[in-house]
């Protein structure tokens, strides 16, 4: 707990009926997403985060300043934080451009986070020909890109996001995806983003702190909470890993990309893209079939080798297994569903060396 | 107004000059009541919730009644007065100041609060999160979103100021020029007979009553039809 990077929270205390003990650590860059049901505690996390509600015994530094300890609790206006709440929460009485500054003008302390322009962040934002509007004439989309904009002209040093995609519709969630996937790449400022839609966690965190019943359970790398198998995530019917690869090259003839991951490479049909661009992957545990023999000729491109490094049943007639990619089962952890008969049927049995065939990656970053 | 005894303009201009003092007083000074009684998580503010509004329900001379005593030469009014060699707040304009504020309270602490409240808690909290510090907030967010309520208070308490009468009469009687406001004056003319002057003050009050009403009215619905 004496780490002077990053951000560092102890937050304990009871609420009405509701008890949260949420310790966690978080990186000082990329996007932490904090995942759980609803009513496990997350938004009061991110309220104690930026103090907008004070528990007694909790502790919060973050970048080397303590915000709250013992004898210490800033009030939010003194914190470097931006916050986005799940309604756009727009000042209605000021357009949009004076709502973009409205939190610049207090910005100018040095102690600000990286300067994020005017102009870059209404281009980032697509806010170009809304600027002189009212809020009450903006889409509920619309609303939301102007909140994260206001934030990020604060100069925060650090982004606190609760839920900002769960009061809009399919439609409009799919809008602002990309503005904030734009955002995760050009600036290095650490978000907390909250969610309880592993979808929108699987497109955009690098880490995950999941959260359950007031309680951390688990906390790192998002592949890795993802594929350890004595955590809720891989136990989901729609368990998958999702991580970072590289272009290594593409294939013009057939359209298909090669990317590079740890351990492999996969070859995924998609439009031509830089090499040494990044894409993010999303590989589900039941698109994953496990072969005991090398690749025999199949309609499915991918195989790779793989060593099994953990497994664990999951009711009565199937298995959830962890494979390390690789001949020496150190590289990307993918998860696989299989049946039991299958699991006994080939014999398998942990550290051994077998394929993994992959059906489907979905590629989430454009 | 050939006819009319030129002191019919004297209580008109008066009482808009105490209607006016007032209203104004009674914004600086319930802003802050409102603001607490708003925001306070303390057990007793309805207690004192309960005090501004008693205006309400009590009969106005009971309120004269008080103030009376409490601006004669005995109360601290007295004490007050004497510091520029007076003997009393009672019958004189200051002294009538403070019984219509008093009296008016309500009607302007009450819409101020009901804007304070009705914003919720969420604008304040994002202003904190955008760095303003609380009177910046007060400033820059609550009282642009509470400007319904200020307008209904300030309308509300002017023209409860211009129709009062009891606590007047109680605490001003009826002093030419010094404490003789509308209301008194036509009760006045009545007393007297010039039934043309009161019915010419009556029907006037009427049709000012109507008009502030009305305009209220539609500003509000214009400033809600704007807000949301």
């Amino acid at each position: 707990m004496t780490r002077s990077q990053g951000i560092v929270g102890a937050f304990r205390g009871t609420l009405g009926s509701f008890a949260l003990d949420a310790v966690f650590n978080a990186p000082a860059s990329g996007i932490t997403g904090l995942f759980g049901p609803s009513g496990c505690g997350k938004s009061t996390v991110l309220r104690c985060l930026a103090g907008l509600t004070r528990l007694p015994s909790s502790h919060c530094v973050v970048d080397g300043e303590t915000w709250q300890d013992e004898a210490t609790f800033l009030p939010t206006w003194r914190r470097p934080v931006g916050y986005v709440f799940q309604e756009a929460s727009l000042f209605p009485h000021l357009s949009v451009r004076r709502n973009l500054l409205y939190g610049a003008a207090g910005a100018t302390a040095p102690e600000g986070g990286p300067s994020v322009g005017f102009d870059e962040t209404v281009g980032l934002l697509g806010l170009e020909g809304l600027l002189e509007r009212s809020p009450r004439n903006l889409s509920g989309g619309e609303r939301q890109r102007v909140a994260i904009g206001r934030a990020l002209l604060s100069r925060p040093k650090l982004l606190l996001m609760d839920e900002p995609l769960s009061a809009l519709d399919r439609l409009t969630k799919d809008e602002i995806l990309p503005f904030l996937e734009r955002l995760h790449e050009r600036l290095s400022l650490p978000v907390i983003y909250v969610s309880h839609d592993m979808a929108e966690i699987e497109r955009l965190a690098d880490h995950l702190v999941l959260m359950q019943a007031g309680r951390v359970i688990a906390s790192g790398k998002l592949a890795d909470v993802q594929s350890d198998p004595h955590l809720p995530l891989a136990a989901n019917r729609d368990a998958a890993v999702s991580f970072d690869a590289i272009v290594a090259g593409y294939d013009e003839a057939y359209g298909l990309l090669a990317l590079r991951i740890e351990g492999g490479q996969l070859w995924v049909p998609a439009p031509p893209s830089a090499k040494g661009a990044q894409h993010r992957l999303r590989i589900a545990a039941s698109d994953v079939s496990l072969l005991a023999q090398p690749q025999q000729p199949s309609s499915i491109l991918n195989a790779l080798p793989a060593r099994i490094v953990a497994r664990k049943p999951m009711g009565e007639n199937e298995v959830i297994v962890v494979v390390g990619l690789g001949v020496d089962g150190a590289g990307a952890r993918l998860l696989s569903r299989i049946t039991r008969r299958s699991w006994d049927g080939l014999g398998l049995v942990e550290d051994k060396l077998i394929w993994a065939q992959i059906k489907g990656v979905s590629l989430a970053h454009k | 107004m050939g006819g009319l005894s030129g002191d019919i303009w004297r209580p008109i201009s008066l009482t808009i000059e105490l209607a006016a003092f007032t209203t104004v007083l009674l914004l600086i000074l319930g802003t802050p009541i409102a603001w607490w009684l708003a925001r306070s998580k303390a057990w007793w503010k309805e207690g004192v919730a309960t005090f501004v509004a008693l205006p309400l329900v009590l009969p106005p001379t009971v309120l004269g009644f008080y103030l009376l005593v409490a601006l004669g030469p005995m109360g601290p009014g007295g004490l007050v007065a004497s510091l520029w060699g007076g003997r009393t707040l009672a019958f004189t304009f200051p002294g009538l100041v403070i019984g219509s504020v008093l009296y008016s309270t309500p009607f302007v602490v009450q819409p101020i609060r009901n804007a304070f409240e009705a914003m919720g808690d969420r604008p304040l909290e994002v202003a904190a999160t955008l760095r303003a510090s609380p009177t910046r907030a007060f400033w820059t967010v609550a009282l642009p979103l509470a400007k319904p309520g200020f307008l209904t208070g300030a309308v509300l308490g002017f023209a409860h100021t211009v129709g009062e009468f009891g606590v007047v009469l109680m605490i001003g009687g009826s002093i030419p020029g010094k404490t003789k406001v509308l209301s008194v004056a036509i009760f006045d003319y009545v007393e007297t007979s010039q039934w043309r002057e009161a019915n010419i003050l009556a029907a006037g009050m009427v049709l000012f009553a109507f008009a502030v009403i009305l305009a209220m009215t539609l500003v509000e619905r214009r400033l809600a039809r704007e807000a949301s």
